[in-house]
């Protein structure tokens, strides 16, 4: 468990010793900033009008908030492959993950190591996105249990994704091919929704498949457990092939 | 105790897919030797270590690190030995204190002896001047001692070190060498080359490989001792008749070593002084002495002779199990 500790706390440090943390920050923080005052100049000049007197009509949050957890989960699509290249291709490249291997510490741990530093690196994005819809509070009434929800939903998505790029970059030597085919893999789960709910070829098994389709319920405010589950075991089993391909590198010569 | 034996390999065997980049490799380390593996590029010395450090897994053989099998428990076993690869394992955006610190977490050093590991590890290395700074800033020599302590930090019984010394300039290979000597007075080390001076320099035994198995294993003294006056060279002034001297009692060969400088070389049996023999002829035919030198057989010829398998230094090559 401490070597673990060790690992996620170097790799989360070692982050924000490159520009590379703090740029990703910064861009995706202003991107969001901006369509979040979109959005709420946008209720609060057509949509608040119109809603006035409708029975049921949808608040602030499920309007404005909603629509920004989707963007944050789509821009992240992006974004997610440049944090987990690094994470093995790069140490497979620079000749560290020796350093790794012959210090006293499992596979697992290691790949649990740097999991974690990843997923701290992601929950502080995720706070500093999500001050914005709390700044509301300000001025209005939310629905708190509705934006809980959503973080959580977000907080499964990208820890999907980031076992997904972890296992891509345990892959190769190189950098930027993990950084490409983790793009591709997640970009394609998102056709595969697309294309599941277009109406020529509409598929409940692809939409099932694909990623969104569990985040969105998420956005509406519910907990479905299947959801959970779907984001537990994609995240578990990308895990576990990480250490597999690890320990088979030891066997087959990397 | 000085004889317990801290690596005991049998038959290490690897393929990486059909080829086979090691045959049956044995490898023995006693405490407190400094062995010196020796090898043409690609003969299997780093895929050695890297089974030795458990960073490969053997097709074949058995590993035991003091006793303790490195196959069935590695974090046991990797607990006690300190490894140096080839290239540095650097984190280059780390200052050398704080990628110290690290490793000296990886290694589970309890958080209370940490401190002293460092301060222990850096000066034994020559750098406690540079603990602030940045590891990429460093020069090439400094980094290979960044590796080296990282490698000592958590007073490991075995140290295995890759060629320590490539790439750097001739003041820090010294350097380096003394450090690695220095290191032999209290661990085990186990040091890969293709350098013959720097396993004459620093080694007690050397064990060669070529092309995936053991050609030659043994002590440099006994290495020395038995075959160091075989051979003298000699210069003249002039061109002399080699016939002459083949008459002299003891000589076996007389050969030209250097047509146009006059040099010689005289093979003869071992143990027999012939100088003054050599000296008395000279004086009869007039020949002017320049130099008169034993030749030491250097690791350079053995190492020439296995590789090229020529007949005369049969008798050193051991056969490998």
């Amino acid at each position: 468990m401490n070597s673990i500790l060790t690992i996620a706390n170097s790799e989360f440090q070692r982050l924000f010793r490159s520009p590379l943390a703090w740029s990703l920050l910064a861009t995706v923080q202003f991107i969001l900033a901006w369509l979040f005052l979109n959005n709420v100049e946008e209720y609060l000049l057509y949509i608040q009008p119109k809603l006035v007197g409708v029975d049921h009509a949808p608040g602030v949050t499920e309007v404005v908030v909603s629509s920004l957890y989707t963007s944050i989960g789509i821009i992240m699509l992006a974004i997610m492959p440049i944090l987990t290249m690094r994470a093995f291709a790069e140490e497979r490249m620079n000749g560290t993950l020796t350093l790794l291997l012959s210090a006293p510490i499992s596979v697992s741990q290691i790949v649990l190591g740097k999991y974690c530093g990843l997923m701290a690196f992601i929950f502080l994005m995720i706070a500093m996105l999500s001050l914005m819809p709390f700044s509301l509070l300000l001025t209005t009434q939310l629905d708190i249990g509705m934006i809980l929800s959503s973080i959580l939903g977000l907080s499964l998505l990208l820890a999907s994704f980031a076992a997904a790029g972890l296992f891509l970059s345990s892959l190769t030597k190189q950098p930027i091919i993990a950084a490409m085919s983790s793009f591709g893999l997640l970009l394609f789960l998102v056709i595969l929704y697309l294309s599941g709910s277009s109406q020529s070829g509409n598929s409940s098994l692809f939409i099932y498949l694909s990623h969104f389709s569990h985040f969105l319920s998420f956005l509406q405010g519910i907990f479905d457990s299947s959801d959970f589950i779907y984001y537990l075991l994609f995240s578990l089993g990308f895990l576990i092939l990480t250490i597999r391909k690890l320990d088979n590198d030891r066997l087959h010569g990397g | 105790m000085q004889d317990e034996v801290l690596i005991d390999a049998k038959g290490m065997q690897r393929y990486y897919n059909h080829y086979c980049a090691l045959k049956a490799v044995d490898i023995r380390l006693k405490k407190g030797e400094v062995l010196g593996l020796l090898g043409p590029n690609g003969a299997g010395k780093s895929t050695t270590m890297q089974i030795l450090t458990g960073n490969l897994a053997p097709s074949r053989g058995e590993i035991r690190i003091k006793g303790i099998d490195l196959l069935e428990q590695p974090q046991k076993a990797k607990q006690h030995i300190g490894y140096l690869p080839e290239r540095p394992p650097l984190y280059r955006d780390m200052r050398v204190d704080e990628y110290l610190n690290y490793c000296a977490k990886l290694r589970a050093i309890p958080t209370r002896e940490q401190k002293a590991a460092l301060e222990k590890a850096k000066s034994h290395c020559g750098l406690t001047q540079v603990g602030r700074r940045l590891i990429t800033n460093l020069s090439k020599g400094f980094q290979q001692r960044v590796g080296i302590a990282q490698a000592i930090l958590h007073t490991p019984d075995i140290i295995i070190l890759d060629e320590p010394t490539v790439g750097l300039d001739p003041i820090q290979i010294q350097e380096i060498r003394t450090l690695i000597q220095e290191l032999g007075k209290n661990h085990s080390v186990i040091l890969s080359t293709h350098i013959l001076p720097e396993v004459q320099a620093v080694c007690d035994r050397v064990q060669i490989i070529h092309e995936g198995s053991t050609v030659f294993d043994d002590s440099l003294s006994q290495l020395e001792q038995g075959q160091s006056d075989s051979v003298l060279l000699c210069r003249f002034a002039q061109a002399i008749d080699t016939d002459k001297l083949n008459q002299l009692k003891h000589i076996e060969v007389v050969q030209v070593d250097n047509q146009a400088r006059n040099c010689y070389q005289i093979q003869h049996q071992v143990g027999k002084n012939i100088v003054p023999a050599i000296c008395q002829l000279a004086q009869q035919e007039n020949w002017e002495i320049q130099a008169l030198s034993p030749q030491r057989i250097t690791l350079e010829q053995i190492f020439m002779n296995l590789i090229h398998g020529e007949k005369d230094m049969e008798n050193l090559a051991v056969e490998s199990v």
